[in-house]
C-alpha cells in the first residue's frame, strides 16, 4: 500500500517554507497532501493563490467533505479545524485547541487516526508548540515523522518542540524533505506497522 | 458548551497494544446504537471524526480507558449521558457571524425579499440565538422586520432557552460590534442591548416575530414552507448520507425561488437536489432554488 496522506502542519515562516516545499513537488506527486498553516481568522483566499503560484500541483482551500485527491494540496480554511476521514477532510467549528483553529494537532492526530501507518506528518518552521503531539501520535501509530531542521526554520519553536516529542523523526531542511517526499511516495507502507493500511 | 479536546485520544492505549481502528469502530457504533434505543438522541449518522474526537474527550475526563467502557457508563448512568450530551453539541456561533455573508445578503437576497407581502425564513440549528437576533436587526434596518416571522429550531431544549432570554455575555459585545460594523449595520450596536443581568440583554422587541421550537433535523419533518432557510455550519457534523437527507428536508420545505444559505465552506455538491439550486453572488453560500 501507498502512504495514504502527507499531513503538514506550520506557523509562523510558513508561507515561504511552504512555497519551497509544495513548491519541489511534482505535478503528479501521487499523495493528497493537507496543509493547516496558522492564520488570521478572517484572512481569506490569499494564501491558497500564493501557493498556487508557488506549486505545480492544484491547491484547494478546503469544504466540508472535500475527496482527498493524488496531486492536491488540501489547505485548511481559516478559523476551522480539519478532521482527515477514510477518504475525505470533514470541517468543525469546535473550540480551538492551545488557541488554535485550525490547529495543527487536531488534523495530524486524526490522520493517524483514520490511516494509522499510512501518514506522513511534516512539522515546518512556527512560533508555538502546536504539532507536537499530533506528530507523535502519527509515530505511535506507525506513521513517518518528518521535521523541518531548526536551524534552518524561520522560527525554531515549532520543529524543536516536534523533535522533542518525536526524537527519531527524520530532521532535515526544507530541500532533503521535498527529495524525501518524493522517495517516500514511490515507497510502500511496512504492512504490519500498526493502523489500517 | 466549549468543546475542547486537549490531549490525543490515546489514554490507556498502552505501548504493546495496536491500535485497532475497526474495532473502535464498531465500539463506537455499538454506543451511539446503545444511545439512541436508551435515550432516544440519534447520533449515528454523525460525522464519524468529530464523534470519535468528542467520545474520547468524555472517556478521558471520566478516568477511562476504552469506548466499551463509557457505553457500559452511559447506558447505566443518566448523569454521564447528560454530560456526553452536551460534549456532541456543538454551540459555537456569534454576533454576525462572517460579516461577509451578512453584507451579501442585505446586497442580493434583501431586494429578493422586498417582494413578498410576507417572509417566513427558517433558522435551523439556530444555537443559542446569536445569528436570529443578527437577522433581525438587519431585517428591521432595511424596514422589513415588521412583515417577516423568523422559525428558530434547534434539537436542544436548554440553548433554545437561553436563545429565548436574549442575555449574551457583555465581553463579547466589542467582536460583535465589529462585526456588525463589517456587516454593513445601519446604527450604533449599543442601541439594541442593555447591560444587565451582568450581561448583554437584547431589544425584546427583536424577537416579537420570531417564534422558538424544538426541532430534530434528523428524525423530524418539514413543518411549513419557507421564503429562506438559514443552515450555517450545523451540517458539517452529520455524514454525507445524513447531509443529503437534510437536504430534501430543505427543498420540500422552500418556496419556489426560496433562498437557501450554508456556512461559508459547506457546498451542495453530490447532495440531494443539487441542481435545483443556483448559487447568488460567490464565494458566499447562498443559493436560490429554480426548480
Amino acid at each position: 500500500m501507498p502512504y495514504s496522506v502527507v499531513a503538514i502542519g506550520t506557523s509562523w515562516g510558513g508561507l515561504a517554507a511552504l512555497t519551497t516545499l509544495l513548491g519541489g513537488l511534482p505535478a503528479d506527486f501521487s499523495i493528497p497532501v493537507v496543509v493547516v498553516q496558522h492564520r488570521s481568522h478572517d484572512s481569506e483566499r490569499l494564501l491558497s493563490q500564493l501557493l498556487q503560484d508557488a506549486t505545480d500541483l492544484r491547491v484547494c482551500e478546503i469544504e466540508d467533505k472535500d475527496p482527498l485527491t493524488p496531486g492536491t494540496v488540501h489547505l485548511a480554511p481559516a478559523n476551522y479545524h480539519v478532521l482527515i476521514e477514510q477518504g475525505y477532510a470533514s470541517l468543525t467549528v469546535e473550540e480551538p485547541v492551545r488557541f488554535s483553529r485550525p490547529s495543527i494537532d487536531v488534523m495530524l492526530t486524526s490522520a493517524s487516526d483514520t490511516y494509522g501507518a499510512g501518514v506522513i506528518g511534516v512539522v515546518l518552521t512556527g512560533a508555538n508548540e502546536d504539532g507536537a503531539r499530533g506528530l507523535a501520535q502519527i509515530v505511535k501509530r506507525g506513521g513517518r515523522a518528518l521535521v523541518q531542521d531548526p536551524k534552518t526554520a524561520e522560527i525554531p519553536i515549532m520543529p524543536l518542540a516536534a523533535i522533542r516529542a518525536v526524537p527519531t523523526a527524520e530532521v532535515l531542511p526544507l530541500d532533503a524533505l521535498v527529495s524525501r517526499l518524493i522517495v517516500l511516495s514511490a515507497d510502500k507502507v511496512k504492512v504490519g506497522a500498526g493502523g489500517v493500511q | 458548551m466549549a468543546v475542547q479536546v486537549a490531549e490525543p485520544p490515546t489514554a490507556g492505549e498502552s505501548a504493546q497494544q495496536a491500535f485497532k481502528p475497526d474495532l473502535e469502530r464498531i465500539e463506537i457504533e455499538l454506543l451511539l446504537e446503545g444511545v439512541f434505543r436508551h435515550y432516544g438522541f440519534d447520533f449515528r449518522a454523525y460525522a464519524y471524526a468529530s464523534i470519535r474526537r468528542r467520545l474520547w474527550k468524555r472517556i478521558e475526563e471520566e478516568g477511562l480507558s476504552s469506548v466499551s467502557a463509557l457505553q457500559e457508563r452511559v447506558l447505566h448512568e443518566p448523569a454521564i449521558m447528560e454530560k456526553l450530551l452536551l460534549d456532541l453539541s456543538i454551540n459555537v456561533t456569534a454576533m454576525f457571524r462572517d460579516p461577509n455573508f451578512y453584507q451579501t445578503f442585505r446586497e442580493h437576497v434583501i431586494p429578493l425579499l422586498r417582494t413578498y407581502p410576507f417572509i417566513r425564513i427558517w433558522h435551523a440549528g439556530c444555537s443559542t440565538g446569536e445569528e436570529v437576533y443578527s437577522m433581525a436587526i438587519l431585517l428591521r434596518e432595511e424596514g422589513l422586520y415588521d412583515r417577516t416571522r423568523i422559525y428558530a429550531t434547534d434539537i436542544n431544549e436548554v440553548v433554545l432557552q437561553r436563545a429565548k432570554a436574549g442575555i449574551f455575555p457583555l465581553e463579547r459585545m466589542q467582536e460583535y460590534t465589529d462585526n456588525y460594523m463589517r456587516a454593513g449595520g445601519k446604527k450604533s450596536f449599543s442601541e439594541y442591548y442593555t447591560a444587565k443581568y451582568g450581561g448583554a440583554l437584547f431589544d425584546q422587541s427583536l424577537t416579537k416575530n420570531v417564534v422558538f421550537s424544538q426541532h430534530n433535523l434528523v428524525t423530524d419533518h418539514s413543518f411549513s414552507e419557507f421564503n429562506v432557510i438559514l443552515c450555517r455550519n450545523v451540517l458539517i457534523y452529520f455524514d454525507k448520507t445524513l447531509q443529503s437527507k437534510v437536504h430534501s428536508l430543505f427543498y420540500d420545505s422552500l418556496a419556489t425561488f426560496g433562498v437557501l444559505v450554508l456556512g461559508s465552506k459547506e457546498t451542495l455538491r453530490f447532495m440531494a437536489h443539487e441542481d435545483a439550486y443556483q448559487q447568488i453572488a460567490p464565494p458566499e453560500k447562498i443559493f436560490r432554488k429554480v426548480k
